[in-house]
């Protein structure tokens, strides 16, 4: 746009690096290479035939996706009137007779896929948490110290590949042996995925931490040693922020670690979660099956996205360093 | 000047460890400071200069010999011995407030309240021309600046000795010369021993009461003090025509190049100050005050 239309443009309220290239790269070169894959994703399910009919394009996923929200909707009104059923006896219980003992069970619905969502996000981010628990004062130790660096580098570099599914058996076992009490605050199955999510996405994070801390800058040392900084004020001072761009770093690629291990770690457990949503449809096999498990692997990708995006975002508020360029 | 040695380093050596055995970088480094006095240690890259400077820190061990400081041994770092560093060290996710703030905190933890802080931090950020710009964090600043905040976090810690190694050398000429003006100003204030490290002969001889000449190394060694006596306060514009700062330069610019040419450079005729173009460095007639940092 030529400098001339640019002026005209600025009263209006327009921003002045309005252009067309820009809008071109912002806009519309992203949407066409969604419109290619869904192009390419109709055409080639319409010729994709198996025993449970065509493979889902588009048109059966969005269908899907409305009832799928449609059956929560369902379920939760069930719910709603199982509990107004509920309070109504118990009314009447104590009507009748006022020292009447109350039972109030839960509903025991089957989890819709909203359901399973909710679920699955909440597994993902406690044992996100719990890892990074673990990885951060972890990693800053091992990386202030050479010798424990060298020490813990063999073990780490060990169980970094493994993946999810080969620690499940054993985490399932220690589990239901270890984690044993009348009123468990949580479930086994939420303990078990946790926990194999922890064990898998904890790498990343100590790693990077452990990188970040070992390569801070000589000169910001030596001013920490100049002032006889105690070894706490060093670390809290000196090394945390200095390795926080890397720690992050580490904590993005760990969060989607988790998410990818959680799915797994649930279709193959039965744990409840997306991943048990993806099994049992499988399992089940109607004709709407495919279209559902497309939804879930759908959601799946957008969640963890959008998760990556959450990070991103807190990376970029707490990173100090503002010529490096996040993406 | 007082009479009593304040700074002494005795008969320092020092070998760093290699693959092929121990490297010898000093070797019977001896050197008397008194108080209030302005040193300059000069000489080629890799003779060693910051190593001393780093052993006066404390950063490094003398393998034999020591340092005295007001008659204690130095072994170890502390904030009595400021350093600036040539390429600033300040924490970048701090303001250059929060930079000083850190040192004045740790130094002054017992003995200054909260507000005697805060003003001991304008304060020195006033000393260095920094009020403007005390809140802004160090890559908003030029390289001017930061090493002006660099120089107000080392006054912060009221040193008995400050150590500066290479504090200008990473900035362009104009810059530098405003920072060696303000850095006069402040020493003729405050007096302090300073110790500085630096690769300009025009700039020992200008700020120095002594230029400490370092032999090349391996297991270099002072090779000759030059006692600068300009009267003080110096101008650069006045001393350039001056017949005794010349000499200086000639005297400094003949240690470097004929006694203490770096082996492997093409042998040469013996050189005289006027034959070394490079460093020929007079200061332009008139500077506009600070321009070239405030553009920044």
């Amino acid at each position: 746009m030529s400098s001339i239309a640019l002026k005209l443009l600025k009263p209006l309220g327009l921003p002045e690096k309005f252009n067309l290239a820009q809008l071109i790269k912002s806009l519309v070169v992203p949407m066409s290479g969604m419109l290619v894959f869904l192009f390419i994703w109709n055409i080639g399910a319409q010729n994709i035939h198996t025993s449970l009919g065509e493979f889902p394009g588009p048109a059966q996923v969005y269908e899907e996706s409305k009832n799928l929200i449609a059956e929560h909707n369902r379920e939760r009104q069930k719910e709603v009137a199982f509990y107004e059923r509920l309070d109504i006896r118990n009314a009447k219980k104590l009507a009748a007779n006022p020292d009447a003992v109350i039972k109030t069970r839960p509903y025991t619905g089957k989890p819709t896929f909203i359901d399973q969502i909710g679920t699955s996000l909440v597994t993902v981010l406690a044992g996100f948490f719990a890892a990074s628990l673990i990885a951060i004062p972890a990693g800053i130790v091992i990386g202030l110290n050479k010798t424990l660096y060298s020490a813990f580098n063999p073990v780490i570099q060990l169980f970094k590949p493994v993946s999810p599914l080969a620690w499940l058996p054993l985490v399932t076992m220690v589990v239901s042996a270890v984690y044993v009490s009348d009123d468990p605050m949580f479930a086994k199955s939420f303990v078990t995925s946790l926990i194999t999510v922890s064990l898998c996405c904890l790498w990343p994070t100590l790693l990077n931490t452990a990188v970040g801390v070992s390569t801070i800058s000589a000169d910001l040392n030596n001013v920490s040693k100049v002032l006889r900084l105690a070894w706490l004020t060093h670390v809290m001072k000196i090394v945390i922020p200095s390795a926080i761009p890397m720690i992050f770093t580490g904590l993005r690629l760990s969060l989607g670690i988790a998410w990818m291990v959680l799915i797994a770690a649930e279709m193959l457990a039965q744990n409840p979660g997306l991943g048990k949503f993806v099994w049992d449809e499988f399992q089940n096999g109607s004709s709407s099956s495919l279209g559902r498990i497309m939804v879930a692997v759908l959601v799946i990708g957008l969640i963890g996205f959008v998760l990556d995006r959450v990070m991103l975002a807190l990376q970029k508020k707490v990173s100090w360093d503002k010529s490096v360029e996040l993406r | 000047m007082t009479t009593k040695t304040h700074l002494e380093l005795t008969g320092v050596d020092i070998d760093f460890p290699t693959p092929s055995g121990p490297f010898k970088a000093l070797k019977n480094v001896n050197l008397k400071i008194d108080q209030g006095e302005f040193v300059s240690l000069i000489g080629h890259s890799g003779c060693g200069k910051s190593t001393v400077l780093n052993i006066v820190a404390g950063l490094y061990q003398a393998t034999k010999g020591g340092v005295l400081l007001d008659g204690r041994e130095v072994n170890q770092p502390g904030p009595e011995r400021a350093v600036v560093f040539q390429n600033h060290s300040l924490l970048p996710w701090l303001t250059a407030y929060q930079n000083v703030e850190l040192a004045v905190k740790q130094v002054f933890k017992n003995s200054k309240s909260k507000a005697e802080m805060k003003e001991w931090i304008e304060h020195n950020m006033h000393l260095v021309h920094m009020d403007h710009a005390m809140h802004k964090r160090p890559d908003e600043i030029s390289g001017g600046m930061k090493q002006r905040v660099g120089i107000a976090r080392a006054l912060a810690m009221e040193p008995t000795v400050m150590l500066m190694d290479e504090p200008f050398g990473a900035l362009d000429a104009l810059t530098r010369a405003h920072l060696q003006d303000s850095l006069m100003e402040i020493q003729a204030d405050l007096n302090n021993t300073v110790i500085m490290i630096t690769h300009d002969v025009d700039e020992a001889v200008l700020l120095s009461d002594r230029i400490v000449m370092m032999t090349n190394g391996p297991a270099a060694t002072v090779g000759e003090i030059l006692d600068i006596k300009l009267e003080r306060p110096r101008h650069r514009l006045e001393l350039a025509d001056d017949p005794e700062y010349n000499r200086y330069r000639a005297a400094v610019l003949s240690f470097l190049y004929e006694k203490q040419r770096k082996p492997g450079e093409v042998p040469t005729e013996p050189v005289t100050a006027e034959e070394i173009p490079e460093q020929i460095n007079h200061e332009p007639e008139s500077t506009p005050l600070l321009a070239d940092e405030q553009a920044a």
